[in-house]
């Protein structure tokens, strides 16, 4: 594929990624972050992000298999999910989360299960769209083309 | 015998008349020897006869005689030479010594009568001082009943008794028949009987006061003779013969007046009561000198003795009156209080009522915003969000009334873009007016500066209202937004005299109208209309709601910033308009360029804005920890991270100028690390600026950031505009309270 097929590719893709509300404002932030000094922020950044929300999810795992819940603590996990997936603009992990934290808050287990497993679909379904977008950038890259904005 | 020498005397011895020249000589020697034994006798009697000698003297002299009268007795007979010899002996001696007495006699008997003229001169002068003892004792008579009439009229203070008192001693020392006091009535045309010795309950006699007996006794402060006859005398029945001598004394009646501080009473007082004293009749008895005198040494301590009596009584019911007075100030303060406390009750409920709900619009619009929207939902939702947080300031200055009347309220001065504020006016009204079909135009002046020095919050709020009630009280039609410079000519309204703005360099006036097509006001409802909590009474307004608060809040505004807020309206149905004046400052050229209002252009990748600043991230949440460092460092900015409190209290030194925390994560402290900062840091120039990152900003989260001394907070996520923005803002003003 040409180089600007996959320019035009990738903007695509980019754009049906917001446009289905996978990410939001906040990434585009990162994304102009990124610059000579730093030229690999956003990859550095979601990184971060996958191996923190992996140990938070299965954190909640553990937590909701426990006999006696410790909702606080399950909220605090949740609000840590919450803040990190807020900051790159993962907008419907967030989303999720929100909602997370209410059934924790009216401590409703069934509810609070229900939210890992959305939360948790969710963040896969994110991190497999990041890592197809980070792909697509890097053919660009070692294709000799510029990232389009 | 002849040569007897015997004397033969002239006569026979049988003569008649020989006897009786014996007898007589006889009793003259007796005599004569008797008178000096009487003389010795009572000399030696009385102890300062001066003239002993004289009587020695004179004794001498009349033993002498006596003894030649003895002698001679002799001589009637025949006689010897012998005897002839002592007789002529006696004789010559005799002779001699009364001689000396004559002689010594021219000498003595002016002295002797000079004694009797003295002693004359000494009877006199004994009769003088006896008539003057006399009168003496008459006078301290006299004192000792004044005294004694003074004591006990001045023994008390009640006007009746000291009159009647004055009557009975007056008549008891003087022993009258009768005694009267005449007062002037209280149109002081007429003289009437008050007080009488003898008679119980005198009549009320009048008689005029300009009889001409009666100005005599008046012009006179003596005590006058007057007819027994004239009316005022004429109270007793008829006597027999005649009646007794009648004086009359006036008494002065002092009032409080007449006692200037260092004048003796004036007697210009014209007020005089008269007193009228009787002797008794038939008893052929005179006024006497010292009688009368008494009489008007009497009169005149009545007149002081009444005179304090009455300003006793003023006194005394100044007194009442005060006390009457006291206790209805009492009552009105206590009303007041009851009033105020009232007022307060309500302010405080109202706000609870009203915050509560607003509680709960404010933080389930912030939630909403937080939700899947559609732009246009966004767009209502951050309406409605700034139309909450506006009244929720707008409670807060409710109960903030109080303060605005004690006048201890100031305006937060800071530059602002003034076509801002109108624009955020109009976007905020535009949804109400369309839905009730009104349209609603904006026209700013050319000449308008774009930024302005002054109450940002307020100047909006006083807009909002008054737009706000353009569009409630009108159904139809339009409101047109006009503002412009004021000119000096324009400034003085004649229909605001009392408002005298003075341009100057570093100020303008901001004249603003409002007008509206509505239901217009009635020209007398127009000075109510900025008194609080007051309504216009007329029906269509009745549903139209609202606390009657915001114009009086308006108009305290706008005189905090001095400026003058008026109504116009032709009349009802005719619309109106509301114009307002106030004054802003104009922000000096060099301000501009760093205001953070910049055109909304995003400048990526912009120069780096903030070279070196050295800044500490904390932030538990390591994803959010490294996006937060990547907006800084893109900005140029030392980045230093901290993931806990400890650890930022550990690294946090006076080279840092700006401290993010993140503090919405529950069980860390982010307020804790704050004072810890505040107190680790004691000069303000070496404390780095605490900015919160936090999720929410709710009222709670920014009091709290406000109380433990935070600078600022920004609501996460974060952009690279707002990031640089409320860095620039805080290193300038070291201050920012809030970047949405």
């Amino acid at each position: 594929m040409d180089l600007v097929q996959l320019q035009r590719q990738f903007v695509d893709y980019r754009t049906s990624l917001y446009h289905e509300g996978f990410l939001d404002e906040q990434f585009t932030q990162l994304q102009e972050l990124q610059d000579e000094n730093n030229p690999d922020f956003v990859v550095e950044v979601v990184s971060l992000f996958f191996e923190d929300s992996e140990r938070l999810l299965n954190e909640l795992a553990r937590a909701l298999e426990q006999q006696s819940i410790d909702y606080k603590r399950i909220d605090a996990h949740v609000h840590q999910l919450k803040g990190s997936s807020s900051s790159i603009g993962a907008q419907r992990v967030q989303k999720v989360c929100i909602a997370f934290r209410n059934y924790c808050e009216e401590q409703n287990v069934e509810g609070c299960l229900k939210c890992l497993q959305q939360v948790r679909h969710e963040y896969s379904l994110v991190k497999t769209k990041l890592e197809s977008l980070f792909q697509l950038e890097q053919q660009i890259l070692t294709a000799g083309g510029s990232i389009p904005m | 015998m002849d040569s007897c020498n015997c004397i033969e005397p002239q006569w026979p011895p049988d003569d008649l008349l020989m006897k009786y020249q014996y007898i007589s000589d006889f009793f003259i020697a007796l005599a004569y020897f008797s008178i000096p034994l009487e003389l010795i006798y009572f000399v030696k009697k009385s102890a300062v006869f001066p003239y002993r000698w004289v009587l020695v003297q004179f004794g001498a002299f009349i033993v002498l005689c006596g003894a030649t009268h003895l002698i001679n007795l002799w001589t009637f007979t025949m006689h010897t030479r012998t005897v002839a010899m002592v007789m002529t002996t006696a004789k010559v001696f005799t002779a001699v010594v009364s001689c000396a007495t004559a002689l010594m006699l021219v000498h003595i008997i002016p002295d002797l009568l000079s004694v009797k003229t003295r002693e004359l001169f000494l009877k006199n002068k004994a009769a003088e001082l006896d008539r003057e003892m006399g009168l003496i004792r008459t006078q301290e008579e006299t004192g000792r009943h004044v005294r004694m009439l003074t004591h006990e009229i001045r023994s008390t203070l009640d006007r009746h008794t000291i009159l009647k008192t004055t009557l009975v001693e007056l008549g008891r020392t003087l022993a009258l028949e009768e005694c009267a006091l005449w007062m002037p009535t209280r149109t002081g045309l007429e003289l009437q009987l008050s007080y009488t010795l003898r008679q119980q309950n005198p009549v009320g006699y009048t008689v005029p006061i300009h009889l001409p007996v009666i100005n005599q006794v008046f012009s006179s402060s003596h005590a006058v003779k007057i007819s027994p006859k004239c009316p005022v005398a004429r109270i007793r029945p008829a006597g027999k013969y005649m009646p007794g001598e009648v004086v009359a004394v006036r008494v002065p009646l002092l009032h409080l007046s007449n006692f200037q501080i260092n004048d003796w009473p004036e007697l210009s007082t014209k007020q005089y009561a008269l007193m009228v004293l009787m002797l008794p009749s038939d008893s052929a008895r005179q006024w006497h000198v010292h009688e009368l005198e008494l009489v008007e040494v009497v009169a005149d301590q009545v007149a002081v003795a009444l005179s304090h009596a009455a300003i006793l009584e003023e006194s005394m019911r100044a007194r009442d009156l005060l006390m009457e007075q006291n206790v209805a100030l009492d009552l009105a303060r206590r009303e007041a209080e009851t009033a105020i406390r009232a007022r307060n009750d309500f302010l405080a409920v109202m706000n609870h009522e009203m915050r509560t709900p607003m509680h709960a619009i404010i933080a389930l619009s912030s939630l909403l915003q937080e939700t899947e929207l559609t732009p246009e939902q966004r767009l209502m939702v951050e309406t409605i969000l700034k139309s909450s947080n506006l009244l929720s300031t707008l409670i807060n200055d409710v109960l903030d009334l109080s303060r605005l009347e004690d006048g201890s309220l100031q305006l937060d001065l800071g530059t602002f873009n003034l076509f801002a504020v109108f624009r955020e006016v109009l976007n905020l009204i535009k949804p109400i007016a369309s839905v009730k079909k009104l349209h609603v135009s904006l026209n700013l002046a050319p000449d308008l500066p774009e930024y302005a020095i002054g109450d940002e919050k307020r100047l909006m709020q006083t807009i909002l209202n008054v737009v706000g009630n353009a569009v409630k009280f009108s159904k139809e039609g339009s409101i047109s937004i006009t503002a412009f410079v004021a000119k000096s000519e324009l400034l003085r309204d004649s229909r605001t005299p009392e408002f005298f703005p003075v341009p100057s360099d570093n100020h303008f006036y901001l004249r603003v109208q409002v007008k509206d097509s509505g239901v217009g006001i009635s020209p007398q409802d127009i000075p109510k209309l900025f008194t609080k909590f007051a309504q216009t009474q007329s029906t269509a307004t009745r549903n139209s709601g609202g606390s009657g608060l915001g114009l009086a809040i308006c108009k305290r505004f706008v005189n905090l910033m001095e400026g003058h807020i008026w109504i116009e309206s032709e009349g009802l149905g005719k619309g109106c308009t509301a114009i307002f004046m106030v004054k802003l400052g104009i922000p000096e050229r060099s301000n501009e360029p760093k205001l953070p209002f910049m055109p909304k252009v995003p400048t990526n990748h912009g120069p780096t804005a903030f070279p070196g600043l050295k800044v500490l991230v904390m932030d538990e949440n390591g994803v959010s920890r490294m996006v937060t460092k990547g907006l800084l460092v893109h900005l140029g900015c030392d980045v230093t991270m901290v993931s806990s409190s400890e650890e930022c209290l550990r690294v946090v030194s006076h080279e840092h100028k700006v401290v993010f925390m993140d503090v919405c994560v529950p069980g860390m402290d982010g307020y804790e690390v704050a004072i810890r900062i505040n107190e680790k840091f004691t000069k303000r120039h070496e404390r780095p600026v605490i900015v919160a990152l936090t999720g929410n900003t709710d009222k709670v989260t920014k009091e709290n950031c406000m109380r433990v001394g935070m600078d600022g907070i920004i609501l996460k996520p974060v952009s690279l505009d707002k990031m640089r923005s409320v860095l620039s803002d805080l290193l300038e003003h070291r201050v920012l309270f809030e970047a949405i």
